[in-house]
């Protein structure tokens, strides 16, 4: 497959997920299987205790399947070590969550610095500096997480997702701790940035509001994928 | 890399995350490089001042003069000789006397280094090329005081009355005061024979220095070796002053042991702060991973952030030990050498070792868990790392103590038995602190609100409570048992002694003089004393075999097989001797070769009863069979001699007497009347060396407790790091109790109770476990009854309270000055 094409492209085969309990195994994801193309958006819907983050989870590659496959620019993630996994994050997947998961000790410019720190990009502060005003809080920057606003603290959470310029984004709930206000401009500036970039988004909701601005909604439920 | 973790460093120091690690590695850094530097000094003190230290390049030394023929050997060379005596006497200023260090000095003294001397107290010294004139003497400063004299004045040495023109103030192959007994003072060597001060056998150090062109030293000396004369030592440049690098190998891992305590403690309060930093990284980490960073990535970076913090840390610690040496050095000061060069460089690396090493014994352990922090956390919190194994921890833990500890003390052996103390000491106080919080509990019922909520802080937090109890436990214990204990020790052996045991000794007399001292004492109206004779002597051979100290590995019977014995004749043993084996000999056994020997002495050497011994005794070989084993017991001032023959072996061989005596203070007079008429004999007031010894230990207490001041300082880093690890949760409580109407002050007592008790139980424990090594020290070791003093628990439970109450409360205080719904709507 020609790589610029594939760039994006997440598939999932027979992928499924059970875990051992007290009372026996429980399947938690069972045969989920789906391509998404490249620079699309869906939205992967589904009451609480659906399989939605677990899937999530394991499309990201933070955690492994039991059954199938997840794939990210054709790669098997079940192929790589944990390692491995990471490296591919690093190369090509952004993050944005429900509870924001900035760090508590470092500044709004810090939190977004971080990913392209770790990817040791040249001149980290200064791509920081510049997401952080595409989002809003170019005089917020050196301000700690306590000292935002939640609203705020996810248009961090989005510059620092978009900041390594990912192939992927995973958004969990990301406007679940929100005001309905607050949450619709945020979610604005999540699919603006996600067209500018061209960025393949995968969102983890049960607004069905939300899901409808999205290219493609899967919807699941008990664990399985019920219509596409 | 570098650089993310430099500002990764620069982020947690600015959360506050991180200080507590750096302080405790300070504490321990300092506390070894003070050490470490001290130590140092006078190491090299004592090699760049080795030649001056023997005033020579080469020392012959004998306890009798060194023989014509060694002194011509060295002039037949061309090389330049100097003779000089040493020996200890009583001087008289008018009626009073005074024990005095007497050396007499030859032409030419000193070869190596320069006397320095001073006209009047107080005034500047300067150096000078000559010695004291005939009947001059240059005296110690100190005696002028001793004695109320000036310079001037007359000071009688034997049958010589000595005027006094110069003070000495130093003198190059003196080392320092830990050595000196009594007052230097320093004639012309020409003067000893008029002074009729030495007499047969008397105890003289006699001493030949050399001076010349280095291989002509060398060439001698290979002779001399040659000629193997037992009685004469070389000492060079090379060995020179053995028992100066043996007070300071004790001094070395005496302190080295003091420190390594704070070194442990500041480990236990890095473990702790460590333990929380790992926790409050999950998240980081977590996000890390997320973000795409390896788990060796992960690793690494943090690892360079606590290397940086080492460092940091390490070059803080070595600057506050250069400052703290210097306290050492002043409370040490010229107890072992009168200058010290300046610090050097080794001590440095030492200061950053100590400082990198307990990072990654103490800290690396709990932080390896980061590196499996699963990354799906960023999803659900509940996924935490699996600890790091136990045994992983342990097992850094003891190596790196272990390592600090053997780079401290240099021997192995003691490394396991001082690692094995440790672990039982803490073993035990683990448990007595475990015993005693669960006794607490029974007191919960009884008391109010505030102190039950304190209370049942410590009975929750456990494991905390336990450490935090041992930790103070241990360091007062310390200086409970350096203080109060030490003295309630040396109290109890003096009171163990009877009222009228002997507090004089008096040796050097000769057998012409036995009759007419005892007389003296008895027209004085004083019990008259028991005087004993003895030959001195030299071990040559067992069984017939020759030996050396080379056929033994102790130092000390290294040290006793090189020494000379003093053989005495004796009718009956000692009231304090106990025949162990064999039996006492028999009046017909009069003239026979027999010897009684002190047990532990044969056993240092490997005798056995009835084994073949014979004595080098005035160049004449002599053989003695061993017919019994006596146990002595040394403390009681009496009298008592490793070797004991029959009456009449030794009748023909020149002897020298010496007894002790009981004074009473009104009857110290005694001794000037006494030394005037018989100007050899020595008489030695042990109060008054007791004293001096006193002294000198007090130096020496001080100088351990500073180091174990940094002990006490890392107990409080172990305190702060166990507050700070469950600060969250105190703030949580005390926001859920304030919401439920509690108030302030009630909280506020809540804490003094809980940090009151920890102080108090500590105490409590190290009182306890001072009190009970005393008792063993005095039981066992000293074999004196030792009296209890309920005030060392007292002393203890005042200085836990003291210091844990009020360092508690004030750590934890900042939890209850945040509004509770603050603290609820972060939870």
């Amino acid at each position: 497959m020609d790589l610029q094409q594939s760039s994006g492209f997440v598939q999932a085969i027979q992928l499924g997920k059970q875990v051992t309990t007290s009372e026996g195994p429980l399947v938690i994801l069972d045969d989920i299987n789906f391509s998404i193309a490249a620079g699309t958006s869906v939205a992967i819907l589904g009451a609480s205790g659906s399989g939605k983050t677990t899937l999530l989870g394991l499309l990201a590659g933070l955690d492994a399947s039991s059954t199938g496959q997840a794939l990210i620019n054709d790669i098997d993630l079940g192929s790589l070590d944990e390692d491995g996994r990471a490296l591919l994050r690093a190369d090509n997947v952004g993050f944005v969550f429900q509870n924001f998961q900035l760090l508590k000790g470092l500044t709004a410019l810090e939190n977004v610095m971080l990913p392209l720190e770790l990817a040791t990009a040249a001149k980290p502060a200064e791509a920081a500096r510049g997401i952080l005003s595409r989002v809003g809080l170019a005089d917020r920057m050196h301000h700690y997480p306590g000292q935002l606003s939640g609203g705020e603290q996810q248009r961090c959470a989005i510059a620092r997702a978009f900041a390594a310029s990912p192939q992927v984004l995973f958004a969990d709930e990301p406007t679940g701790n929100l005001d309905q206000a607050t949450g619709k401009r945020i979610i604005d500036l999540l699919f603006e940035l996600n067209r500018e970039q061209g960025t393949t988004l995968i969102m983890a909701t049960h607004d069905e509001e939300l899901a409808s601005q999205c290219d493609r909604r899967l919807h699941l439920q008990g664990g399985k994928l019920v219509n596409q | 890399m570098l650089l993310f973790s430099w500002r990764t460093l620069w982020r947690d120091w600015r959360g506050g995350e991180l200080r507590i690690l750096a302080v405790a590695l300070v504490i321990a850094v300092t506390a070894v490089s003070a050490v470490g530097f001290f130590i140092d000094r006078v190491d090299r003190g004592i090699q760049q001042q080795a030649a001056e230290l023997i005033a020579a390049d080469l020392v012959i030394s004998s306890a009798r003069p060194v023989s014509a023929d060694t002194e011509a050997g060295a002039k037949a060379l061309g090389l330049q000789t100097a003779h000089t005596m040493q020996f200890r006497s009583v001087a008289i200023a008018g009626d009073k006397p005074q024990l005095v260090e007497v050396k007499a000095v030859s032409d030419g003294y000193p070869f190596r280094g320069k006397l320095q001397i001073a006209n009047a107290p107080f005034t500047a010294d300067q150096p000078t090329d000559e010695i004291p004139a005939s009947h001059k003497v240059w005296v110690e400063p100190r005696l002028l005081q001793m004695l109320g004299l000036e310079v001037g004045d007359v000071l009688q040495l034997g049958a010589v009355p000595f005027t006094i023109t110069q003070l000495l103030t130093y003198e190059p192959d003196r080392g320092g005061d830990m050595f000196s007994v009594a007052p230097r003072v320093m004639i012309n060597h020409a003067d000893i024979p008029e002074t009729g001060l030495i007499g047969q056998g008397a105890l003289v150090n006699y001493r030949l220095l050399i001076d010349g062109e280095q291989a002509t030293i060398d060439r001698y000396r290979r002779q001399l070796e040659n000629q193997s004369d037992d009685e004469e030592n070389i000492l060079s440049v090379r060995e020179s002053r053995p028992e100066l690098r043996v007070a300071l190998e004790r001094a070395q891992q005496f302190l080295g042991l003091a420190s390594i305590i704070s070194v442990l403690l500041a480990g236990v309060a890095v473990a702790t702060a460590a333990r929380r930093f790992a926790r409050r990284h999950f998240d980081s980490a977590a996000i890390y991973r997320c973000f795409g960073a390896t788990q060796n990535k992960i690793i690494v970076t943090f690892s360079l952030e606590m290397l940086w913090l080492a460092l940091i840390a390490s070059s803080v610690g070595v600057a506050l030990g250069l400052l703290a040496q210097a306290g050492i050095s002043q409370i040490l000061d010229k107890l072992f050498l009168t200058s010290l060069p300046a610090p050097s460089l080794p001590p440095v690396f030492m200061g950053y070792a100590t400082g990198i090493i307990l990072l990654l014994g103490f800290a690396m352990p709990p932080l390896l868990s980061l590196r499996q922090v699963p990354p799906l956390r960023v999803l659900r919190r509940d996924q935490v790392p699996v600890s790091t194994r136990g045994s992983l921890i342990y097992s850094a833990v003891f190596l790196s103590i272990g390592s600090l500890l053997y780079w401290q003390v240099r021997d192995l052996k003691m490394v396991v038995s001082v690692m094995g103390g440790m672990l039982l000491t803490i073993g035990v106080l683990s448990l007595a602190a475990y015993g005693l919080i669960h006794l607490l509990g029974h007191l919960r019922q009884r008391v109010g609100v505030a102190w039950r909520f304190g209370l049942a802080n410590i009975a929750r937090r456990r494991a905390d409570s336990v450490m935090q109890i041992v930790a103070f436990g241990l360091g007062i214990m310390v200086l409970l048992l350096l203080s109060t204990v030490r003295n309630d020790l040396l109290d109890g052996w003096q009171q163990s002694l009877p009222a009228d045991a002997p507090n004089h000794f008096m040796i050097n007399v000769q057998t012409d003089q036995v009759a007419g001292i005892q007389q003296f004492f008895q027209q004085q109206g004083v019990k008259q004393p028991t005087l004993h004779a003895m030959v001195r002597a030299r071990l040559t051979s067992i069984n017939g075999r020759k030996v050396s100290s080379d056929d033994y590995t102790s130092d000390r019977a290294k040290h006793m097989i090189t020494r000379e014995f003093n053989l005495s004749p004796a009718s009956q043993p000692q009231v304090d001797n106990i025949i162990l084996a064999g039996s006492w000999w028999q009046p017909s056994d009069q003239g026979k070769p027999l010897m009684s020997l002190e047990a532990k002495l044969a056993n240092t050497l490997a005798i056995k009863m009835n084994d073949r011994v014979s004595f080098d005794i005035n160049g004449r070989e002599r053989e003695f069979t061993i017919s019994n084993l006596r146990e002595v017991d040394w403390q009681t001032f009496n009298i008592n001699f490793f070797t004991v023959v029959p009456p009449g072996v030794l009748d023909d061989d020149p002897a020298s007497w010496v007894t002790s005596l009981y004074l009473k203070p009104e009857q110290k007079n005694l001794i000037a009347p006494l030394v005037k008429r018989y100007p050899n004999v020595t008489v030695i007031d042990v109060e008054a060396i007791m004293s001096r010894v006193r002294g000198i230990m007090d130096r020496v207490t001080l100088a351990v407790e500073f180091i174990f001041m940094f002990s006490l300082l890392a107990g409080l880093a172990v305190l702060y790091a166990a507050i700070q690890a469950s600060q969250d949760e105190r703030r949580f409580e005390s926001a859920v109790l304030r919401t439920l109407g509690a108030r302030r002050s009630i909280l506020l007592r809540g804490l003094f109770a809980e940090f009151i008790t920890l102080g108090a139980l500590s105490g409590l424990l190290a009182g306890f476990a001072a009190t009970t090594l005393a008792w063993v020290l005095a039981e066992q070791v000293f074999h004196f009854p030792y009296q209890f003093n309920p005030l060392v628990a007292v002393a203890g439970i005042t200085a836990g309270i003291a210091i844990v109450g009020i360092a508690g409360v004030l750590g934890t205080r900042s939890v209850l000055s945040q509004p509770p719904v603050e603290t609820l709507r972060r939870a």
